[in-house]
């Protein structure tokens, strides 16, 4: 089991309030990423969950027990460190068996464990050599060797791929999807990459200012935001925010700009209802909009970014920029002045004083 | 000139400049390696003679035969190397503590520890001395050694180098299940040994030859460490340079051959600190 529930948990260092009152429930087994820019609250959140920091209200469970007081070393959870935290003055097979030699584990049953987890993460090898010795994938390994063998309930995972390159990265991603599957465990994953989130969660929290902005699963998340910051923060390119104003006309419902105007299906102008004439904020992702004759948006194009499979335009839409994905085979010149349809279900709206999501 | 020649004459330059200051540092040692090789007369003679027409050896045992030297170099011994255990415990949990963990006013703690540098001996020395006869320890090895155990300047070598051990292996042991001492015993310790190595070496050197504090506190022949007998040989005999040169030759072994053997740990940890005495 490993069930982890936050219950109003909060933490401030001094004046500043690093996390504000999260309440969360991790089911066993799951795959819980915590997501948000810098300086966002989830990595105090997690380092509450490991018991390194103290918690200043609220309360965190493990299968019903309170973990409030209870000191890291018994709380049967393991951390993955950013920076990997190997111990540089002993060799891969004694930081793997370290945890276990500090809980008073026969060796034998050490040394069983220890070469069960590297065989698992194919690292036998390296079982003699020092951490000084190791390429970053490597380290990498290891420190989740380390975390295997002592079985815990939960994993934490901070950051862990922020160290690899780029292509190390994706291939350690799918590792530890694998490795998720293969041990089935509880795992808290804090990343501020949206591409992690999105590809390893089998659920995604989006913080904010200490705040949980939004649970849910990825493609949920993602295509239903509950407010400007998620839909602005999961996606890349981001969405686009443009200003609008709300019009009503012979029963239909339009977002209205400088160099657009976007009818709403009715089902989703609901959200709208009383707000004749109100600012908002239009927003709408940069795949939902195809090139055509008769497109609502109207704009030149500023700059095209080719990327292979796609192309990104950088448009000037009313003297606002927004950027619009149109496939590799489109040709295009700078200055050239085009439509687009915008996806009317695809298309958002939110409060610009809260962020609330409208539409 | 092209860049290559100037190069190469710069680096000739600085190679000239090196020996130089080389030859200035060991010149005196050579003197005094000299004149303990020589007659009493010809330690005067001017010009110097570098090396004597004959060597006398016999400056040596005869030397030793004027105190209690045997005694002496065993007090320094005791000295040295109980001031140097001292330095290596309370430094480095000052520093492990000053470096890693988070308390009310930590920083002017290690400001008012870091002023004290700034105060010599001189100062300190009859407070300190008042101290040391309050709790009975005039004329004891206590009172020669606890004074010296600890030292700002340890302190802030070891919270220098122990600040750089990241946070995160202290958190991973904490994880781990090991006990505080076990992270500062298995994790902090093995992680800093250069500078414990360069601590070992500074407080031995310097305790090897501390004069000022012995010569107040032990005033008993049988509690005189070696420099002190070596300052009582201008008493007994003032023109016996030759053999207060022989003394002092035996004297500079032991220290000698330890910055030797901690060579290289004692320039890594002195460039840990980013700092020179």
């Amino acid at each position: 089991m490993g069930e982890v529930l936050l219950e109003d948990l909060t933490k401030d260092f001094g004046e500043v309030i690093a996390v504000k009152e999260v309440n969360l429930t991790i089911h066993d087994g799951e795959f819980v990423v915590l997501l948000g820019p810098s300086g966002c609250g989830k990595t105090t959140t997690l380092r509450m969950i490991a018991g390194l920091e103290e918690i200043t209200s609220g309360r965190i469970l493990l299968d019903e027990r309170v973990l409030n007081d209870v000191h890291p070393r018994d709380r049967d959870i393991a951390m993955v460190f950013q920076n990997y935290a190997l111990y540089p003055h002993m060799s891969v097979y004694k930081n793997m068996a370290f945890g276990l030699k500090m809980r008073k584990v026969a060796k034998d049953e050490i040394d069983r464990k220890v070469k069960s987890a590297a065989g698992i993460l194919g690292i036998e090898t390296l079982l003699g050599r020092y951490p000084g010795k190791l390429s970053g994938g490597q380290r990498q390994r290891v420190t989740l060797g380390r975390a295997i063998v002592r079985d815990p309930r939960v994993f934490l995972f901070d950051e862990p791929l922020s160290n690899l390159d780029a292509k190390l990265r994706v291939q350690t991603r799918v590792e530890l999807l694998k490795l998720h599957q293969h041990l089935a465990a509880t795992s808290i994953y804090v990343t501020h990459d949206q591409v992690e989130a999105m590809t390893m969660g089998d659920r995604i929290v989006v913080m904010h200012e200490g705040v949980i902005q939004q649970v849910g699963p990825p493609m949920e998340v993602y295509q239903n935001p509950a407010n400007q910051f998620v839909a602005g923060f999961i996606g890349s390119p981001a969405m686009n925010f443009l200003s609008a104003t709300v019009r009503f006309e012979a029963g239909r419902t339009f977002l209205e700009g400088a160099g657009f105007r976007i009818p709403l299906p009715t089902e989703r102008a609901g959200g709208l209802a009383g707000r004749e004439g109100d600012e908002i904020v239009f927003g709408i992702r940069p795949e939902d909009m195809r090139l055509g004759a008769e497109g609502e948006i109207e704009g030149a194009v500023e700059i095209i970014e080719p990327v292979g499979s796609d192309i990104f335009l950088d448009l000037s839409v009313g003297g606002a920029s927004l950027t619009a994905r149109v496939e590799s085979s489109v040709r295009m010149s700078q200055g050239e002045r085009v439509r687009l349809h915008a996806d009317p279900a695809r298309v958002h709206a939110f409060d610009p004083e809260t962020g609330v999501t409208l539409v | 000139m092209s860049r290559k020649t100037m190069l190469r004459l710069g680096g000739a330059l600085i190679s000239v400049l090196t020996v130089g200051g080389v030859v200035v540092m060991l010149l005196p040692y050579f003197w005094m390696v000299s004149s303990s090789i020589k007659t009493g007369i010809e330690v005067f003679d001017l010009p110097i003679k570098w090396i004597p027409d004959e060597i006398q050896w016999v400056n040596y045992p005869n030397a030793l035969t004027k105190g209690a030297f045997g005694v002496y170099f065993f007090n320094s011994f005791v000295v040295a190397f109980a001031v140097m255990a001292g330095n290596l415990v309370f430094c480095t949990l000052a520093g492990y503590g000053l470096a890693k963990f988070r308390f009310p006013h930590r920083e002017l703690c290690f400001r008012l520890i870091l002023s004290t540098l700034m105060l010599p001996l001189e100062i300190v020395l009859v407070p300190t001395f008042l101290v040391v006869r309050e709790l009975g320890l005039v004329n004891t090895y206590g009172g020669l050694i606890a004074p010296l155990a600890v030292d700002a300047f340890g302190v802030f070598l070891m919270r220098q180098s122990i600040r750089d051990i990241p946070d995160s292996l202290i958190e991973a042991a904490r994880m781990d299940g090991c006990s505080e001492f076990g992270i500062f015993w298995r994790i902090i310790l093995p992680n800093c040994k250069p500078a414990l190595g360069a601590l070992a070496l500074l407080a031995f050197r310097d305790n090897w030859d501390q004069f000022l504090w012995p010569f107040i506190v032990a005033t008993t022949d049988d509690l005189k460490t070696f420099p002190l007998g070596l300052a009582q040989m201008e008493g007994i005999d003032s023109a016996a340079y030759h053999e207060i040169m022989a003394l002092a030759v035996l004297g500079m072994i032991p220290a000698a051959f330890i910055f030797l053997f901690f060579q290289r740990a004692f320039v890594r940890g002195i460039t840990l600190t980013g700092l020179k005495e």
